[in-house]
């Protein structure tokens, strides 16, 4: 048995509208930034998990997302697991 | 006797009392269900009420859709069962995969209290049988995720089904082809984003929520007996 830090970035879904990332990117150029473009808000989850393999661990990972942490509708993730060394 | 609504209960849910005001106004009887009971309690309709479900963590319905209870909505809405839900119910129909799409925050940011105007698209649903369609209804809305969102074959399909119930006369929150509320092929399940409860008396002013409530009272009638929902 392993430990895995997985870092999870939850998304919109490209062509799905970012409400958030379209008001700070109207914000900017009040402070005079006016050269910023393609701004998107998007949420990391960090989780640790126990498993077998970084194939179990991934595997797990992209199954929660799947059933809880995105919603296939509107997000897209991105898993990045990292194997913890033993204490 | 007359239809019992249930009306599910989640921690930080905020609607329930006026959803049960109104109903009990207009003669239903309703029963609170909780999260955590994995029975809706032989009810003949079930409303998952407006608030914010497990303080919308994660996603607005996420964890919600989780609850034992919903089992049990779910199993009641397969087999023909009438379930609304409003607002944050909403959210929480369309997490569990009752109904299709997602519901994202407002284009702009802002969160909205007002009443707006509605137009009733199609009376082939629970919640509209008693109203007309073309009908111009004036309800409030009061959220900050009511932005219906979904994929192009999806709103393709709902268009062609029949499935958009209401729409908004003046698209408030960016909602996609100004969709207010939807239903499922049945039209036993529908969501909708304004709260009709509260517009069930002029003293609040409107009383134009009352079709649709009645719409949901008479389908309860109509499940009363079926002993294969009562179970």
């Amino acid at each position: 048995m392993s430990r895995y830090e997985a870092r999870i970035d939850v998304a919109h879904l490209p062509g799905v509208l970012d409400p958030q990332g379209a008001t700070v990117e109207r914000a900017l150029p009040a402070l005079g930034y006016h050269n910023v473009s393609d701004v998107s808000i998007a949420k990391t989850i960090r989780l640790v998990v126990d498993a077998a393999s970084a194939d179990a661990a991934r595997a797990q990972v992209d199954e929660m997302c799947r059933r809880l942490l995105a919603n296939p509708v509107i997000e897209r993730y991105e898993i990045s697991l990292e194997e913890l060394s033993p204490t | 006797m007359s239809a019992r609504v249930g009306i599910v209960l989640f921690p930080g849910t905020n609607c329930e009392l006026d959803v049960e005001w109104a109903v009990e106004q207009l003669g239903g009887e309703t029963t609170m269900l909780w999260h955590g009971d994995a029975t809706i309690r032989g009810v003949d309709a079930v409303v998952v009420p407006g608030g914010f479900a497990h303080g919308d963590y994660l996603r607005t319905g996420a964890i919600a859709r989780f609850s034992p209870v919903m089992d049990a909505v779910t199993e009641f809405a397969r087999a023909g069962g009438p379930v609304v839900g409003i607002c944050n119910g909403f959210q929480v129909l369309t997490e569990a995969g009752l109904l299709p799409g997602a519901l994202q925050k407002n284009v702009g940011l802002s969160f909205l209290c007002e009443t707006v105007e509605l137009r009733v698209e199609t009376s082939a649903s629970v919640l509209t049988a008693l109203a007309t369609a073309g009908e111009i209804l004036r309800i409030p809305i009061n959220h900050f995720e009511g932005n219906y969102v979904c994929d192009e074959a999806t709103l393709r399909v709902l268009r062609e089904r029949d499935r958009i119930v209401l729409r908004y006369v003046h698209n408030p929150n960016g909602s996609l082809d100004d969709i207010a509320g939807i239903a499922n092929e049945a039209g036993n399940v529908v969501g909708l984003m304004p709260h009709p409860e509260r517009a069930s008396d002029t003293l609040l002013g409107s009383a134009d929520g009352i079709v649709l409530l009645r719409s949901l009272l008479a389908a309860a009638e109509t499940t009363r007996g079926r002993a294969e929902l009562s179970a």
